[in-house]
């Protein structure tokens, strides 16, 4: 009985390299400490009515983000113990088995975990406060995609320490990832994982599409929104008919994994290739949808420190759509090497280059927004300024992808590996952090320190650059991608180094803004005037930082582009806005559902990873109950009533 | 919204050459130096850069001419963006103008809508006639009949088989120069991609089907070749060394195989094929039909064969036949993409 | 829930929300419109893969499929029926209807799993070729759908019979009447492409 529990034991767990043993140790001690601190601190009940139930736009993008730093860190670390391998070869740091699996759940982790839910958080806490809504269009399913996508994170996650993580690529091409050649489990924790917040973003998607569509303040036509919200826009409508491609996809795995069936194996009369073809059919998608609001991001900022209207504004709203478009017929650039024959390389060719012109007229546009502007060096501006030659130089490469016959010398290289880190991190993450110091003042009520974040700015930069230039060069010297080891005789060992240094000085940057986000925690200063920079543009800035939980006491009539820059003029010329009389402002309640039946798909999932049918159905039952249970519930929401409206406000605004 | 009626040009000319300072004007051209000396400290060893074949000569010109076309817009901008970022800062003292409100220019906008499109039409032009031109199944014109070399990728090493020779080696090739090769590719694992940088570009090699890549080695020398698509645990330990000689040379080559080298049997074939690394080896001979049973391996007999399996292994020199059967593959995966879509 | 427009008074608030909802379901059917059309792609490119097991000619036996064909557009007819009813405040009606619908409904499933045992006792699974494997996901992909929608409709039908016709169940009417005519088109699909070619 106890050498079975054993045995079972060794299995379940991954043992045996005392890296995954510190891991395993620490995670445990972690859990231990929040438990203990909660505890101590008679937290749960607070923890439970105010975050885990919340269905507040704001406090779930707060939880977004949270989360999406976590898995930074991780998917960092990931990052770092892979140059560390690649920097001294001849060390065998990491043996291939975990190389392998860390190249995998670094590109998933980055992708999925990291920029999706950044994103996200960044949607959620902006978007209703920008348009003027009180919420999101479906607070309740927002919830829901936020517990979605948690679970599936933490199923993903889980395959760290139990199991074994999934070992063939980010995108898991078969047949390695099938059954004849990843019998592991670590397969199936890839499935479920992003199965799961699969469906959370395209959940997300849709709530955004509405709330954009349906929810705009009074006066606001979708011409006169700001550029932030037509990203998302954006982004949302390639969500929509991306995601459900990626998540049959990912089903037609499960089942030929789980059911023997034969879509993609080599045998039975399946097709490799189709999967190929379809998870690119999905995934070229899924670039521009996090790129895309970066974009946004950096318009708003760039007009907003330039203290100057953005530029062009018409063309941005037709080069983003242009975009996002143009991004579902290119998927085929990723394989060029199939050998699909000239015409088909052809069509893809140039369907890729035309992508460059929309992305080429925003660069124009931000730079002519900061033409004849007034620039405030703040950190968001700083991120934006430093986007654009890094971003051109990415795009510039991804050109030179686009030439068929030439990526049949790029394809698979380090060349390749530069330029998509390039273009995400010196688009996305660049974008996403120039987005978050901008509205952090929004979300809680403080500035980050500025001088910190100048130190992580620079850190990040110029690692950037030691990081991933030697890389095209490494690519140009044969360099592959995805190998823990290579030839001392090509000669590739010392841009690998450099290489891994500025990897290093990336990681400084981010324990830079561990600090920051810690120093100004504890030694802030309080924002009062809710317009934190002064230079705001957008209804955002209109209200208090943070946000009160209805957004807008009353909702303004916001007929111009830059609403509030245009209010703050009037306001100095004397013409007070015209008082709305308060009303009873009509609220969601919070609701336990959405963490429950989360919880439910996340045991559904384990159980499937297993086989463990006798866990996969009840989960899945728990699925059912939870649908049913919310069908039946009609008492789902509440008033503020006048009195309590203007209490807050007089709080929030007492200090002006 | 104001439309700003005077050009902007000129006063950013002067603009420009106010704000660029003494030690910018340096530093400049020093990091051009670096960068030059650097890639020249090491440009035998950038075997892109560096082909020693037709196909990766076309390749390196077509990759200077799209970087040269890309930097016409890429320059100005990183500069522009100096520029602007330096003369628009907001510091006491600085006197350039501001006009918060101008929002729109129909001259400027049409400018760079335009010269991106003119640039992406003249590239796209390049491209395509490059993507016919240097399709991977097409035949290299020489006075030369071309060598055919059957290529299996395996977990985890290559398998070369010269059907002409009657010979195979694992790990390493040997190519007369001056000749065309005809690689067929095919793979008895997941999805690899065969690479040797310095002869041309690579091309998956599937298991099912067989691809075509025509290369030519113009000159005698080690090239250094790779799998270029992750297979799993052992996928770094796949690399090979081409070694391209004089006709003489290769047939002493091949008559030295032959000689002092093991037969290749169905069951030695079976052991290679287990999943694991390899050394370099080579075989006098090996069993007949062994390429064309791999990429039948799981072809059902008689019915319905969708991998288009093209021109399998016959030995023969290509003809206008093979290139249709090429064509079919390709139509094949036209049909996925677009049912797909 | 949320809260389009706080400017209107409350009731039109309240109906602003029933309508938002109508809305993100019309999206939803969009994206479930890309999940079948990715469905019948990957049918199409592996219809012909037979791997030596049966083919289509062999398995499919048309007058069954033919009735459920004729079942299921009767089904969209009387939830359009129950649609009317509803909009003539007729509460009976609509339930009526409804049980009618949720009776069709249930008698499809049914002959569906039966079709689909019959499959498997012949030796024809999910797992002996490609072509099966696309059919079984694609129809039974469909056959979910019904089966999610038949308990969802009970489901309904409890809660009209409990609070009658409101604002509320009837943007719940009009959206599962919205989802079970895109089934039927759907369906429509399966049999022209799944059935219909197969067999010809």
């Amino acid at each position: 009985m106890l050498d079975n529990l054993k045995e079972f034991a060794s299995e379940f767990f991954v043992t045996g390299d005392p890296l995954i043993l510190g891991a395993q140790v620490s995670i445990a001690l972690t859990m231990i400490a929040i438990v203990i601190v909660l505890t101590y601190f008679k937290k749960w009940r607070w923890l439970w009515t105010e975050w885990l139930t919340t269905v507040d736009h704001k406090k779930i993008g707060i939880m977004y983000i949270i989360a999406s730093l976590l898995m930074l860190f991780r998917g960092g670390v990931d990052a770092l113990l892979m140059r560390t391998q690649l920097a001294m070869p001849e060390l065998n740091f990491l043996e291939a088995e975990h190389y392998n699996q860390i190249f995998t759940t670094h590109g998933v982790i980055m992708i999925l975990f990291m920029a999706m839910p950044l994103m996200f958080g960044l949607f959620n806490i902006i978007v209703p406060l920008q348009i003027g809504a009180r919420d999101v269009a479906y607070p309740f399913l927002n919830s829901m995609s936020f517990w979605l996508f948690f679970w599936g994170a933490m199923l993903f996650n889980m395959s760290f320490v139990i199991g074994g993580s999934p070992d063939a690529g980010w995108l898991a091409y078969p047949p390695l990832s099938e059954l004849s050649h990843s019998p592991g489990v670590g397969q199936n924790f890839y499935i479920w994982g992003i199965q799961i917040s699969g469906i959370g973003s395209l959940a997300t998607g849709i709530n955004f599409i509405v709330t954009i569509l349906k929810m705009r303040a009074p006066g606001m036509r979708l011409m006169k929104m700001p550029m932030f919200s037509w990203s998302v826009l954006s982004s949302c409508i390639s969500i929509i008919f991306a995601f459900p491609i990626l998540t049959v996809t990912l089903f037609l795995l499960f089942l030929d994994r789980f059911l023997g069936a034969h879509f993609f194996t080599l045998d039975g009369g399946g097709n490799p290739m189709m999967y190929i073809n379809l998870i690119w059919m999905w995934g070229h998608p899924e670039v521009y949808i996090v790129v895309l609001p970066a974009f946004g991001i950096f318009s708003e900022v760039v007009a907003a420190f330039s203290r100057k209207k953005l530029f062009g504004y018409a063309s941005m709203v037709f080069a983003m759509i242009a975009i996002s478009v143009a991004a579902f017929f290119t998927w085929a650039h990723h394989f060029f090497t199939m050998g699909s024959g000239a015409n088909v390389n052809a069509f893809f060719a140039v369907t890729t280059m035309i992508i460059a012109i929309p992305t080429g007229v925003k660069v124009f546009n931000w730079l002519f927004t900061m033409f004849r502007g007034k620039i405030q060096f703040t950190t968001p501006m700083m991120w934006a300024i430093a986007f654009i030659p890094c971003f051109v130089v990415g795009g510039m490469t991804g050109v030179l992808l686009s030439v068929a016959p030439a990526d049949f010398q790029f394809h698979n290289s380090y060349f390749l590996i530069a330029h998509f880190h390039q273009v995400l991190i010196g688009g996305v993450v660049f974008g996403y952090f120039a987005g978050l110091y901008y509205w952090w003042p929004k979300m809680f009520g403080f500035k980050l320190n500025e001088h910190l974040g100048k130190w992580a700015f620079w850190f990040w930069n110029i690692g950037f650059y030691v990081c991933f230039m030697p890389q095209y060069l490494l690519g140009l010297m044969g360099m592959t991608r995805r190998i823990n080891v290579y030839d001392f005789d090509m000669g590739w060992q010392p841009l690998n180094v450099v290489s891994t240094i500025g990897a290093f000085l990336m990681g400084i940057a981010f324990l830079f803004q561990v600090w920051q986000i810690a120093h100004s925690i504890k030694f802030h200063k309080k924002d009062t005037t809710g317009d934190s920079w002064g230079v705001g543009r957008t209804l955002e800035w209109s209200i208090p930082s943070p946000a009160p939980v209805y957004n807008f006491a009353t909702i303004p009539v916001a007929d111009e582009r830059d609403w509030w820059w245009e209010e703050k003029e009037r306001r100095e010329q004397g013409i007070q806005p015209k008082a709305i009389p308060l009303e009873p402002i009509h609220m969601p309640k919070n609701s336990a559902i959405p963490f429950i039946k989360s919880l439910c798909w996340f045991t559904a999932g384990f159980g499937f990873v297993f086989n463990w049918l006798w866990i996969a159905i009840p989960g899945l039952i728990g699925v059912a109950i939870c649908m049913l249970v919310r069908s039946f519930q009609y008492d789902t929401d509440y008033y503020i009533q006048v009195d309590e409206i203007k209490r807050t406000e007089a709080a929030l605004r007492g200090a002006n | 919204m104001t439309y700003d009626t005077e050009s902007p040009y000129h006063e950013l000319l002067d603009e420009e050459m106010k704000s660029v300072r003494p030690i910018k004007r340096y530093l400049v051209p020093l990091l051009f130096v670096l960068v030059v000396a650097l890639l020249s400290g090491c440009s035998d060893q950038i075997i892109v850069l560096d082909p020693k074949g037709p196909i990766g000569e076309s390749q390196k010109d077509l990759i200077y001419i799209a970087t040269i076309l890309c930097l016409i817009v890429v320059v100005p901008v990183i500069v522009l963006t100096g520029i602007f970022a330096w003369r628009y800062r907001d510091k006491p003292g600085n006197n350039a103008t501001y006009k918060p409100n101008w929002s729109h220019n129909t001259k400027l906008e049409t400018i760079w809508w335009g010269i991106p499109v003119l640039i992406i039409i003249a590239l796209g032009i390049v491209t395509v006639s490059y993507t016919y031109k240097l399709e991977p199944s097409k035949p290299l014109v020489s006075e030369k009949k071309p060598i055919t070399i059957q290529v299996t990728s395996l977990d985890w090493k290559w398998l070369f088989k010269y059907p002409e020779q009657g010979i195979a080696t694992v790990n390493y090739a040997y190519i007369p120069e001056d000749t065309p090769v005809r690689f067929q590719l095919t793979a008895d694992s997941p999805m690899n991609s065969f690479w040797i940088p310095q002869l041309g570009g690579q091309i998956y090699a599937m298991s099912g089907m067989a691809m075509t890549l025509f290369l030519q080695a113009d000159e005698p020398g080690e090239y250094y070749g790779s799998g270029a698509n992750f297979t799993g645990r052992d996928f770094a330990q796949m690399t090979f060394k081409v070694h391209a000689t004089s006709d003489a040379e290769f047939n002493d080559w091949v008559k030295e195989v032959k000689s002092s080298s093991p037969a290749l049997t169905e069951e030695g074939y079976a052991k290679l094929a287990e999943p694991g690394s390899a050394e370099k080896q080579a075989f006098s001979s090996f069993p007949a039909g062994l390429f064309e049973s791999i990429v039948t391996k799981y072809a059902p007999g008689g019915t319905h064969h969708q991998h288009g399996s093209a021109d399998m292994g016959m030995p023969q020199p290509p003809d206008p036949g093979k290139q249709q059967q090429t064509a079919s593959t390709a139509d094949n995966h036209m049909a996925h993409s677009s049912a797909g879509h | 829930m949320a809260h389009a427009a706080s400017h209107h008074d409350h009731d039109h608030g309240h109906h602003d929300q029933e309508e938002l909802k109508t809305f993100g379901f019309w999206i939803f059917l969009m994206t479930d419109c890309i999940l079948f059309a990715t469905l019948f792609a990957t049918f199409v490119v592996l219809r012909l893969n037979t791997s030596g097991g049966p083919t289509a000619e062999e398995l499919f036996s048309m007058p069954g499929i033919i009735a459920e064909t004729f079942i299921l557009l009767t089904s969209s007819f009387t939830s359009g029926l129950a649609v009317l009813s509803m909009q003539k405040g007729d509460k009976k009606g609509l339930i009526g209807w409804l049980i009618v619908t949720l009776a069709l409904g249930i008698a499809f499933v049914t002959m569906e799993i039966t079709e689909f045992v019959h499959m498997v006792h012949e030796g024809a699974t999910i797992s002996t070729s490609g072509f099966l494997s696309s059919f079984f996901t694609l129809v039974g992909a469909h056959g979910l759908h019904v089966s999610i929608g038949i308990v969802w409709m009970i489901a309904l039908v409890l809660q009209l019979a409990r609070r009658g016709i409101t604002s509320v169940t009837k943007r719940k009417v009009t959206i599962i009447s919205l989802y079970w005519h895109f089934l039927d088109v759907v369906w429509i699909f399966v049999f022209t492409v799944v059935y219909l070619m197969g067999v010809m």
